[in-house]
């Protein structure tokens, strides 16, 4: 029986280090596994002792792409342990910011990691030689993400105006103002990506996913909801340790998550989708429906669609909120600090971000769980990566770990974010 | 160089060597060169390139060389060898963000690039001392009596 091992040991274009090895007997599939390598970082341990109201500070560095998610995971889960109810404003503004980081986010992997694959290129830097008015577009767009970001959050990168109950400061109208025209364009420049990633030819592919993520009965979610399945669950943030799990496995320093009865789910854009598509605002809607995304969209190749209609939303969303813009005053709701535990979750790029903290009555952690979208997202890559490479047996070793590598960067996964977590080995007889 | 020139240091104190080029930007700071870090990915020093003029951009490298060793580039002469800095968020670092510009016509005036060998890129803060010692000399050139502003 001929055998065939395809590894990659460090896989381009995703963030941090991880790995793929696939081995196969004959026309049997006997390992696909994803493995990530990067150093645990341990940062639910360094929380332990640190006061409450710090926790939003430093879970924000554990990811540069996805700062504002940890913020407001972690500032919601002080808030609700302090009895905090934050002003709509706050939360307006909250949301805004948001919106920056799903902007930028999104467009630096679908336009500049994941655009290459569909082109038959290597990379941002031989697309640039061939597309460079796309690229240029493309980071405009996310230029304007970061402004979004700088304007509310003081800086793009780790942002320094954000505290537990809100905002050090208001920015003032006159700058919330000036990103107007900007957002403008990128609504355009969102649905011309979209339309234009819409023509690439995707490998035809279907997974039957759970899918999670949270529903809200008036907007598309980002930074509020119930967490929903498409199987009927309906649970408030608070339940979320009661329905799904992370579990230690040897090859990785991620830990995968898992529904309690032991499926493995699909968080992030696909499953947003599919469980929100009626919250997108008409125009969004309509990009979908101009892109062939039905209803539901389980080919994970086509996540990239998703991706820029959810860019054109946000967009949209941050041109609604740039209007009616009020600086809140207070810009921040303050509480004496209280023992208790405190839960949030909101939609990071990739998906759900969960936090708990458990905290004594001088306000320090006692315990600290994290739950970042690319852990729980693990056993569904594995899952993907067995059904494609069935699916793509008869492909030569090179043409195989390409198909592979796109598999996994189908997910836009945040390695560093999952550390607590790709090399890429096809192993065939 | 001229006083107009702007230092940047790439790089993520918290791991280690990577490091260097924040903990360098902010020594030419407190000695008065124009100098900043850059923390994030590297698509936004594209827009950078277009508003300055002269930069230098200092990061941490991985090449297999001895730690500490410094590496200098011309970097609109010649083209940035991408494996040398991998250290990048997202894969869009320092090699990505000068080789787009490049091919988008976009580059600055003059671009230096300062690569400092690394030896330790694990989680935690502080430079290990071949990388610490390589970063004092640099300041030491940058500022000193012999470096023009």
């Amino acid at each position: 029986m001929s055998e065939r091992t395809i590894t990659v040991k460090v896989l381009a274009r995703v963030e941090g280090e991880g790995a793929l090895h696939i081995r196969m007997r004959g026309d049997d599939v006997e390992i696909a596994e994803f493995r990530i390598f990067e150093p645990p970082r341990f940062f639910e341990g360094l929380m332990r002792g640190r006061q409450a109201s710090e926790a939003p500070d430093i879970t924000s560095r554990i990811c540069g792409i996805c700062p504002v998610a940890y913020i407001s995971s972690a500032s919601q889960a002080v808030e609700q342990a302090y009895g905090i109810e934050i002003s709509p404003e706050i939360a307006a503004l909250r949301r805004l910011m948001y919106c920056g980081e799903w902007i930028q986010s999104h467009v630096l992997h679908a336009a500049m990691l994941h655009a290459p694959d569909f082109l038959g290129l290597h990379d941002i830097i031989a697309m640039s030689e061939v597309e460079p008015d796309l690229v240029r577009q493309a980071l405009r767009l996310k230029k304007l993400g970061n402004s979004l970001m700088e304007v509310v959050g003081g800086r793009a990168v780790h942002p320094v105006n954000t505290r537990v109950g809100g905002f050090f400061k208001a920015p003032p109208v006159a700058e919330i103002a000036a990103l107007i025209p900007e957002l403008l364009w990128g609504i355009d420049a969102a649905r011309e990506l979209a339309l234009r990633f819409s023509a690439f030819e995707f490998p035809p592919d279907a997974g039957a996913y759970t899918f999670v993520a949270l529903v809200h009965p008036e907007v598309y979610p980002i930074e509020t909801g119930r967490i929903a399945s498409s199987t009927g669950l309906d649970i408030p943030v608070e339940a979320f340790h009661e329905h799904f799990l992370e579990e230690q496995v040897e090859r990785s320093t991620a830990l995968h998550g898992r529904m309690r009865d032991g499926r493995a789910y699909l968080v992030g854009p696909l499953a947003r989708y599919a469980l929100n598509r009626e919250r997108l605002t008409p125009s969004a809607r309509e990009t979908a429906e101009a892109c062939g995304l039905g209803a539901v969209e389980r080919n994970p190749f086509r996540s990239i669609l998703v991706r820029m209609v959810e860019v054109q939303y946000a967009c949209e969303e941050a041109l609604r909120l740039a209007r009616a813009y009020v600086p809140p005053d207070p810009p921040a709701v303050t509480a004496p600090v209280r023992e208790g535990t405190g839960q949030g979750c909101t939609e990071a790029p990739r998906g759900l971000c969960h936090h708990r903290y458990q905290i004594d009555a001088d306000g320090r952690i006692l315990d600290a769980t994290i739950v970042p979208p690319t852990s729980q997202n693990q056993p569904q890559i594995e899952a993907d990566l067995l059904r494609v490479v069935r699916q793509s047996r008869d492909l030569d070793d090179a043409a195989l770990q390409w198909r592979c590598e796109q598999t996994i960067r189908n997910y836009d996964p945040c390695i560093s974010c999952a550390t607590h977590f790709l090399t890429l080995t096809v192993d065939r007889d | 160089m001229t006083d107009r020139t702007l230092h940047i240091g790439l790089g993520n104190p918290m791991r280690r060597d990577d490091g260097v080029g924040p903990w360098l930007a902010g020594r030419l700071a407190e000695g008065g060169l124009r100098a900043r870090e850059w923390p994030g990915d590297g698509s936004g020093l594209i827009d950078l390139f277009a508003a300055e003029p002269h930069i230098v951009l200092i990061d941490a490298t991985r090449s297999g060389a001895s730690p500490g060793t410094v590496h200098r580039l011309d970097a609109v002469r010649t083209l940035i060898p991408r494996p040398l800095f991998h250290n990048s968020t997202h894969e869009f670092g320092l090699a990505e963000a000068v080789e787009v510009a490049r091919r988008l016509g976009q580059l600055p005036d003059s671009l230096i690039v300062l690569g400092i060998e690394g030896a330790d890129f694990t989680f935690g803060a502080g430079l290990s001392p071949a990388v610490q010692g390589a970063a004092q000399r640099l300041k030491a050139e940058l500022l000193g009596p012999t470096a023009t502003r």
